[in-house]
């Protein structure tokens, strides 16, 4: 029975070479996931287990430029050693192979080390450290290579790292996308009414003051759909007090959805853009007046938020643009919010945006009422 | 046409339109036009409260509590009072950490404290077993009122039930649209005061009748009367079932979304509790005085329908008439809000982990999913009342609670108040209370005729179904301590801080 079974288990596993790479390779996948979080103490300690079993060595290390990160295998005695080679390597050295002084423990079987570096964009960020009575030809190529395949986890990492920064960068680039003009008109509109109506001022002001509080905060990705809300309708307040009778706006929000986790500042970019197609649109009217409305409504797991203004509209192709990240576009809100949002609760969620010249713009927003990881 | 029918007809008539107006236009309502700083408008406690009352009170609160009280006694009391009390321990402790943490449903909550889709999966599966089980006694009422009020045949009640609520969710997916629910608690609790102030007022006429005194001197007045062990058992494993069970029903737990944060969840509940205190007080009066006008209809086992038939026993003229129009209004109003409270909670489930699936390469679109579970979440328990129609209102709620208080309660109640559960120990625990419960809820259903203490253990199985959950998710959590998520305390700390609190929630 065994007999039978034999040929085709050997075919079924590969030859004892194949074999050898799957070992090699599934090794390597589990050294990877500590690795992609960058090179820190923890993260070198969890991979370095799997990165001696790779190198076959009795000792192993992983440095930073400074000093050894952690130690796997026998000889940890030479970690202060080694960490004094580390700190006379300049950014390009090559791979060196350092002599260990004679040691109190004679059976230390860490005669010689092998010191690769590490290298992410041309900059030198650590070491591998490969311990080993005697650093033969074969060694040294195998810790290169590893070195390497390092070096290459080390960038994905940095590459994982800037990409979340690229988000909150943003984020920030949006609080302060508040265009200088809005803040110059809004002063101008409520410097006006200090003479006349004072404490509409005074008012003024203070919305003001609260509207630029909440848009420059610094804490926090998510805020209740009311906060959101409440900022809008106080960028309302003071667009109506400039343009006084020339924008209607109507507001229906249905209360359920007011407490729904939202990403911050995802409807004000939008509410800005729908107010300037309205303006824009309203000096050719008869009536002069742009109007715009505000909705929210309830629909059971999930919120909808339309935004919808009369004004002249835009050409479907440059919405597309727009959505798709082109920054000569004039409304970087748009393709901000759509990549916050499809970011926060997957690709179904993206804007949807309803236009063509002269038709007005509706710009809806679905979000679910609750999603892992995002709350206040 | 029979003129006895007259104000029957128009009463489910007029609350049929009511609902249906107040559903495609109520979002009218519920929005202010040219209104600013409508965003601060957040709903306040008291409105929230109505809504949940609205939503919770079932035909079993309406119909079946006094004709349980009519038949068994005072022992009976323990529905109301547990159903009631569920508010207190849901007010103790799971209204507020359960607002803080974020979920709209019971399976997102779930996921969120444990991070892991299957269990996601198992607690959407026993929504929709919950849902159905509840939904099975709204359309029996709905059939029972009918035919007491228009002599319709008994599938005529699930049938318009079902259409009203389907064409309801259909038309607009509304799930909370607050005014309607609150409306119709406040209609309830009219249907049933006013007629019980005349009725009580012409008992008082006739010289105030002892009830405990008629039908013989049997223990009717007494708790624990009769049943010896087997009725305190049953008694007991009531408690637990009503008092553990209100937290696990899908529809009540996302109102509390609707509340801005966790401190005014727990106001909210609060005053569900004192709404649903003074509702609960009017059932047993009718059941105590049906003991005296209405002897009969225990005894021609038409108990259920006690509150629709005793203003015309006790009035009769055009008094009566009205006050039977009331009734039946209420009643109807009762089945409608609960049913659409439910339709929409399975629904959602449905479509998401169901109807919303790709089949065979093909994906119906949101509302088309929605609509598509909605049928599915109505048509099922209409099919299965309409075919077993002999088991009392009440008692199929009870198994309802059950199931809840067996799955949702040990997962709710750990899940909040101890760090260390696991989701192998979640899904082990609501497998055996889940298991365990619904098997007992099946048999009960399928069979009426067993007897003696495996009947009594099988038609109340909270008192040890819910041991039997807990117990298994603690020490499958303790077995398998290494999966403790790893988020876990953070989550805590988020549960458990109130909102006033300064502090770095992510």
């Amino acid at each position: 029975m065994t007999s039978r079974l034999r040929p085709w288990r050997r075919t079924h596993l590969g030859t004892e070479a194949d074999r050898a790479t799957f070992r090699t390779l599934h090794t390597a996948s589990l050294a990877a996931p500590a690795l992609r979080e960058g090179l820190t103490e923890s993260s070198a300690e969890r991979s370095l287990r799997h990165l001696r079993v790779l190198l076959g060595t009795p000792a192993a290390a992983l440095t930073d430029t400074s000093g050894v990160l952690a130690w796997a295998g026998i000889g940890r005695h030479h970690a202060e050693e080694t960490a004094r080679f580390i700190a006379d390597m300049g950014e390009d050295a090559p791979t060196r192979i350092a002599d260990m002084s004679v040691c109190a423990d004679y059976g230390c079987p860490v005669r010689q080390v092998i010191i690769s570096p590490l290298v992410v964009e041309e900059v030198l960020v650590g070491t591998l450290v490969v311990g080993a009575p005697h650093a033969t030809g074969s060694l040294i190529r195998a810790a290169n290579e590893v070195a390497a395949w390092v070096s290459g986890q080390l960038e994905l990492a940095r590459l994982d790292d800037s990409r979340t920064a690229l988000m909150e960068a943003e984020v920030r680039a949006l609080r302060a996308q508040i265009s200088p003009h809005f803040i110059y008109n809004s002063l101008g509109a409520i410097a006006s009414f200090v003479r006349t109506d004072p404490d509409r001022a005074r008012e003024l002001l203070l919305e003001f003051a609260d509207f630029t509080r909440y848009s420059f905060r610094r804490h926090g990705n998510y805020t209740t759909l009311a906060e959101e809300l409440r900022s809008v309708e106080r960028y309302l307040l003071l667009e109506q007090a400039r343009f006084d009778d020339r924008l209607k706006v109507t507001l229906r929000i249905a209360p359920e959805v007011l407490p729904v986790a939202v990403p911050f500042l995802c409807i004000q970019p939008l509410v800005e853009n729908a107010v300037r197609h309205g303006l824009e649109a309203s000096a050719e009217k008869s009536d002069g007046v742009g109007r715009l409305w505000i909705t929210a409504r309830d629909l059971d797991q999930e919120c909808v938020i339309e935004i919808e203004d009369d004004g002249t509209g835009e050409d479907p192709e440059r919405v597309r643009r727009a959505l798709a990240g082109d920054a000569s576009m004039d409304s970087v809100g748009l393709g901000n919010v759509d990549a916050r949002l499809r970011n926060t609760y997957g690709d179904d969620y993206g804007l949807v945006v309803e236009t063509a010249l002269g038709a007005g713009t509706k710009v809806t927003v679905r979000v679910p009422k609750f999603a892992p990881g995002v709350h206040v | 046409m029979n003129t006895d029918v007259v104000p029957g007809v128009v009463a489910v008539i007029a609350v049929t339109i009511a609902t249906l107006a107040i559903s495609t236009w109520g979002l009218q309502f519920s929005r202010t036009t040219s209104d600013f700083f409508v965003a601060s408008r957040t709903v306040r406690p008291a409105l929230n409260a109505s809504a949940i009352g609205g939503e919770y009170l079932s035909a079993a609160s309406f119909l079946g509590i006094a004709g349980l009280v009519l038949t068994f006694g005072a022992d009976m009391l323990w529905y109301p009072v547990g159903w009631t009390a569920g508010y207190l321990v849901l007010l103790v402790l799971v209204a507020a950490p359960l607002r803080r943490s974020g979920a709209y449903t019971l399976p997102d909550f779930a996921e969120a404290r444990l991070g892991s889709r299957g269990v996601r999966s198992l607690c959407s599966l026993l929504v929709v077993v919950i849902g159905w089980l509840y939904l099975l006694p709204q359309f029996q009422g709905a059939g029972l009122t009918l035919q007491a009020a228009i002599n319709a045949p008994p599938w005529v009640g699930p049938l318009v039930v079902s259409v009203v609520v389907l064409v309801n969710v259909g038309s607009g997916g509304m799930r909370s649209i607050t005014f309607v629910q609150a409306f119709q608690y406040w209609l309830k609790l009219t249907a049933l005061l006013l007629p019980a102030c005349v009725l009580l007022a012409i008992w008082a006429g006739d010289g105030a009748p002892d009830p405990t005194s008629r039908g013989g001197a049997d223990l009717w007045s007494y708790p624990l009367g009769e049943g010896g062990a087997q009725g305190l058992y049953v008694t007991y494993s009531l408690i637990v079932a009503t008092f553990l069970g209100t937290m696990g029903l899908p529809h009540v737990v996302v109102r509390f979304y609707t509340n801005p944060d966790g401190r005014a969840a727990r106001r909210t509940t609060l005053v569900v509790l004192a709404l649903l205190g003074v509702f609960y007080l009017l059932p047993p009066i009718y059941g105590a005085l049906g003991r005296i006008y209405a002897a009969d209809l225990a005894a021609a086992g038409g108990s259920d329908v006690l509150i629709l038939e005793l203003p015309r026993l006790m009035v009769g003229g055009l008094l009566g008439e009205l006050l039977t129009g009331l009734v039946t209004a209420g009643a109807f109003a009762a089945f409608l809000s609960t049913s659409s409270g439910l339709a929409i909670a399975v629904a959602g489930v449905l479509s998401q982990d169901v109807t919303g699936r790709r089949v065979a390469g093909r994906r119906l679109s949101g509302v088309g999913a929605f609509r598509a579970g909605a049928a599915i979440a109505v048509v099922v328990p209409a099919l299965v009342s309409v075919s077993s129609p002999d088991v009392g209102v009440a008692q199929t709620v009870g198994l309802a609670f059950a199931v809840a208080a067996s799955t949702f309660c040990p997962l709710l109640l750990l899940g909040i108040w101890w760090r260390g559960l696991t989701p192998a120990g979640a899904i082990a625990g609501l497998a055996v209370g889940g298991l365990g419960s619904g098997m007992a809820v099946g048999w009960t259903l399928v069979t009426s005729g067993t007897t003696g203490w495996v009947g009594i253990l099988l038609a109340q199985p909270a008192a040890w179904s819910v041991p039997s959950a807990l117990a298994t998710m603690v020490v499958v959590s303790r077995l398998t301590r290494g999966s403790v998520p790893p988020h876990a305390s953070r989550f805590m700390v988020r549960l458990h801080t109130p909102e006033a609190v300064d502090l770095q929630r992510g």
